[in-house]
């Protein structure tokens, strides 16, 4: 049995389906030559077509519509050759035409489908409905002015990808791994960066609740969450509160919430009654979007690897178990990092690592992988030092710690400090003699048949050589001379 | 001959020969701008030192021998297309202190060209009538007067500025915009000629939109070749236009020296409409009978779906008029009134910048817009639409190009025909069609009704087949002779 919330009268169900809103990667707007940079001066990117000027034209940025059918592409989406653009007509202040351009009867890609991972190592398959091309508003701004508000229009007329799902999903769980899995493609696709914190992906939830077996029930939804986190926050208030209406005899209202993070709770933003009425109808200052379908060859032909494929690539490649390549996969800066580590070298070994110390050094250090502390060359210099046996793993742990403080190479670091492994038998038969007779009555302990010492005096061997011993010349002479005595 | 009364034509051959200078073409019009614009008020702002400017630049160009297509020939331009760093008003209190920092496409070319322009023409508030009666700065007044009634006349609509300019001789030539006749009805109300080209060939770029879907620029002048001169300069694919037609723009004044000899010329008998004047339908035959000596062969067509033309522009014109007009919301240009909040800003700022007419079509076309009203309106307008367009197609496997009347009247008094907006409405009833299915129309002046005021012929031709109805509008002019002269124009 699935995700289910227990309420008062039995077990629920929740049905959930996202509306992502990505903002495309591309130098100029989708209807006007004015760039898309984040976080320039206030109203420094905006042309006389964003701003609304009498007698101004969009006219369709090519890139745009490529990265959209990219985006298509990687969600395994069918292309619509033909789609159309509409104009979705309401009043606000950050809109300057009083319309919004976007596709609303034919949109660009049709329906596809994503695979997510869940914790428990299953996978399931989630709908696509649809992606249309639209154009984002511009900023409202409240809080700089007593009493008036002020207007940026730097995002006004910028590209978004508008991403539907079907309501596939049944766990908070589901829809943060869609939301992550989604931001993963778009991040490999290059068509969208996934920054939630900057808006760049956006996402609205659409939430019901039911007794499981059951048909659908009244859906509502809940605007622009920012995180994967709140998304999932949000979509278990929302269901918890539609589930005590539903118990209490009420009947859910469809309508717009809110969700706020710091109280945990959705609240109403506008019910149907006070839905606009967009008016939708085809923008008659452009055409429509025909689409040359060698063009989506081409599109298809120079896509990237998807992270599908390069895990399963991992897994086959590098005999990687499905967790680790997973991880690996995530972000393809971390598969690329991944592969230049692991080129010549023992793959499980170059995972390990990186898994293990490599994410271990990015969060403490809070740098990204684009940006490591360590490069895939220096850590690669630190594991063939590993590998041909000049350090122990123990000594290489310590090796990429002064790595990532000091960002100096492993080989000088082992040279300086003369952490070179030691496999001199006499120098390792010394030491063994002096620990075996500093602790006569541990040896007698152990002759006398409690053979766990045995650790202890490797532990003590190895102090006694500040770690440099070599472990398994240690281990040999150790048995040799306790066995022999 | 006085330098007013000379064609574009003619001007610029005694500009070229250098028998006359830019300067002196320019002053002659602006002299004559100053003695009647009073009484015709047909700019709505006048620019004399850019025109004397752009004269000084031409004779220059003309001395060196260098002349550009257009040099030194004195324009009236629309208030409808953007000049940069002139008031473009659209003839709207919205508008009223709105200077563009950018230039239309078509005036740009006409700029590039060479061009004098001496000022901004009255229309209709954005376009939006076939009377210049709302205009926000009055109406233009028609250069035409009937002798035995001294109420002063409209000049039609919307274009009537720049048609009583021409027709007045205060300019050789206009620029107009055709939404559903804006161009052809004002062109036969003041006795000139006008081309509506085919939707797509002449850019839209800079032009205060009214519906965009109609919207077309195109020249008006007294004579066709003047039309086909300036045409040449204004037409031509524009990347800034994503509707703009990559079509080559021919040598569209070639086109005049062409017989129709052998062309067949509908006639459609749907526009042959109850209560249609005598005298119109008798200019109408006499049109055809002049084609026919000329050697056409004339048919009878039917354009059947031409009743339901009129209410399905006035489904469409209005809902993409109601989109379009949103932007003026007080917000980044044009007029704001001050209020305590948002909503409160819009209201008033609408309700002050624009007026009944521009507020009436808003509504209709946000009704027919609406949830539960679209299907029945919208879109069952644009499948009527496209039935119009089929008509259109079918007559042309038939016959090369349809001739019309222009408008079912002459010009009527101004104010006349206010209080019932459907009267006014069908002054378009010819002209619409055409503009639904987007080809290329033009009015010629071919006679005068019984008071002396000139009617004129519209020639309806196949989509980018201007060369087509030039050459068809030049025969009904030679033909037709027309050298009636308004009782108000310049007398140099």
């Amino acid at each position: 049995m699935g995700y289910v919330i227990e309420g008062k009268t039995g077990p629920w169900e929740v049905v959930i389906g996202l509306e992502v809103h990505a903002q495309v990667i591309s130098q100029a707007k989708l209807f006007s030559g004015a760039a898309t940079a984040f976080g320039g001066e206030p109203n420094h990117q905006v042309s006389l077509i964003d701003a609304a000027f009498p007698g101004m034209l969009p006219v369709i940025n090519r890139e745009c519509v490529a990265q959209a059918i990219r985006t298509g592409l990687g969600l395994n989406a069918e292309i619509n050759l033909w789609s159309r653009f509409d104009r979705k007509n309401y009043f606000y202040a950050d809109l300057p035409a009083g319309y919004q351009i976007s596709q609303y009867q034919h949109p660009i890609v049709g329906k596809g489908e994503i695979e997510i991972e869940l914790s428990d190592g299953s996978t399931r398959r989630i709908g696509i409905t649809r992606l249309h091309l639209e154009q984002d508003a511009g900023k409202s701004l409240h809080d700089q002015h007593p009493t008036k508000t002020l207007i940026d229009l730097n995002r006004a007329g910028v590209a978004l990808m508008e991403i539907v799902s079907e309501p596939d999903m049944r766990s908070p769980e589901e829809a943060g791994a869609y939301l992550r899995k989604l931001r993963t493609i778009l991040r490999y696709l290059g068509t969208c960066d996934g920054n939630m914190e900057e808006g760049s992906l956006r996402a609205d939830v659409n939430v019901s609740v039911r007794r499981p077996g059951e048909g659908f029930r009244t859906r509502c939804e809940v605007k622009n969450v920012n995180s994967v986190r709140f998304v999932m926050q949000a979509i278990e208030a929302e269901a918890r509160r539609q589930i005590a209406i539903w118990e209490e005899g009420g009947v859910v209202e469809q309508e717009t919430r809110l969700f706020e993070p710091g109280r945990g709770i959705t609240r109403s933003m506008r019910s149907k009654e006070d839905a606009h009425d967009y008016r939708y109808f085809p923008d008659p200052d452009l055409v429509p979007l025909v689409i040359d379908a060698a063009w989506v060859e081409e599109l298809r032909r120079t896509l990237p690897e998807l992270p599908d494929a390069k895990k399963r690539r991992f897994m086959e490649q590098y005999g990687l178990p499905a967790y680790d390549a997973g991880l690996l996969v995530a972000e393809a800066a971390t598969a690329d990092y991944y592969e230049k580590l692991a080129r010549g070298r023992d793959p499980k070994l170059a995972a390990n690592w990186m898994i293990g110390d490599l994410f271990a050094a990015l969060n403490r250090t809070g740098r990204s992988i684009e940006d490591p502390p360590v490069a895939a060359e220096g850590l690669g210099e630190l594991l063939d030092l590993l590998t041909d046996g000049t350090i122990s793993g123990r000594i290489a742990k310590e090796v990429f710690e002064i790595m990532v403080e000091t960002g100096e190479g492993a080989r000088a670091i082992v040279e300086k400090r003369g952490l070179r492994q030691v496999t001199d038998t006499a120098a390792i038969e010394q030491a063994v003699a002096e620990v075996l007779a500093a602790n006569a009555d541990k040896v007698a302990e152990y002759k006398s048949g409690k053979e766990k010492l045995f650790g202890y005096f490797v532990g003590q061997v190895m102090k006694r050589m500040a770690g440099k011993g070599n472990p398994a010349l240690v281990n040999e002479v150790l048995r040799r001379v306790l066995g022999g005595g | 001959m006085s330098l007013t009364d000379l064609t574009l034509a003619e001007a610029r051959k005694k500009l070229r020969a250098r028998e006359v200078s830019a300067r002196e073409l320019t002053e002659a019009h602006l002299r004559a701008i100053e003695a009647l614009q009073p009484k015709l008020n047909a700019f709505i702002t006048l620019t004399p030192e850019l025109a004397l400017a752009q004269a000084k630049a031409a004779d220059e160009r003309l001395a060196r021998g260098e002349a550009l297509p257009l040099d030194g020939l004195p324009l009236a331009i629309k208030d409808l297309f953007c000049t940069e760093g002139v008031r473009t008003t659209a003839a709207s209190r919205m508008l009223e202190n709105f200077i563009p920092p950018y230039e239309s496409t078509v005036t740009a070319k006409l700029k590039a060209a060479g061009a004098v322009f001496l000022g901004k023409t009255n229309l209709d508030e954005f376009a939006m009538g076939s009377s210049n009666i709302t205009s926000a700065f009055g109406p233009a007044v028609s250069p035409w007067q009937r002798p035995d009634d001294p109420r002063p006349l409209t000049p039609g609509g919307s274009s009537g500025g720049s048609a009583a300019a021409v027709a007045a001789r205060l300019a050789l030539g206009a620029t107009g915009t055709d939404t559903g006749g804006s161009i052809r009805q004002p062109a036969a109300f003041c006795g000139i000629a006008g081309i509506k080209p085919t939707y797509g060939r002449c850019s839209r770029y800079g032009i205060v939109a009214f519906a965009s879907s109609l919207d077309q620029a195109g020249p008006m002048a007294r004579t066709v070749e003047d039309c086909a001169i300036l045409l040449e300069v204004m037409a031509g694919f524009d990347p800034k236009d994503s509707t703009s037609a990559e079509e080559p723009v021919p040598p569209f004044a070639e086109a005049l020296k062409r017989s129709v000899r052998g062309l067949r010329i509908g006639i459609p008998k749907e526009y042959r409409v109850e209560g249609m004047p005598p005298e119109i339908l008798a200019l109408w035959e006499k049109g055809a009978a002049w084609l026919e000596t000329a050697g056409a062969e004339i048919r009878e067509v039917s354009l059947p779906h031409t009743p339901h033309a009129l209410p399905t522009y006035y489904i469409v014109a209005p809902a993409e008029c109601s989109s379009n007009l949103a932007r003026y919301d007080g917000v980044r240009y044009g007029l704001r009134v001050p209020a305590e909040d948002l909503t409160e800003m819009y209201e008033k700022t609408r309700a002050a910048g624009f007026g009944a007419e521009v507020k009436r079509r808003i509504l209709i076309g946000t009704y027919v817009l609406s949830a539960g009203y679209y299907d029945a309106y919208y879109l069952r307008a644009q499948k009527v639409r496209s039935l119009i367009l089929r008509d259109f197609t079918e007559a042309f496997r038939e016959v090369d190009a349809l001739l019309t009347p222009t408008a079912p009247s002459a010009a009527f008094p101004l104010g006349e025909k206010m209080d019932d907006p459907v009267t006014m409405y069908l002054n378009d009833v010819f002209t619409v069609p055409a503009s639904l299915a987007g080809l290329p129309a033009l009015s010629v002046p071919c006679g005068t009704d019984a008071q002396g005021l000139p009617l004129g012929l519209q020639v309806i031709g196949r989509p980018f087949d201007e060369e087509g109805i030039i050459a068809v509008g030049r025969a009904l002019e030679e033909s037709a002779g027309f050298a009636a002269r308004p009782a108000l124009a310049a007398q140099e």
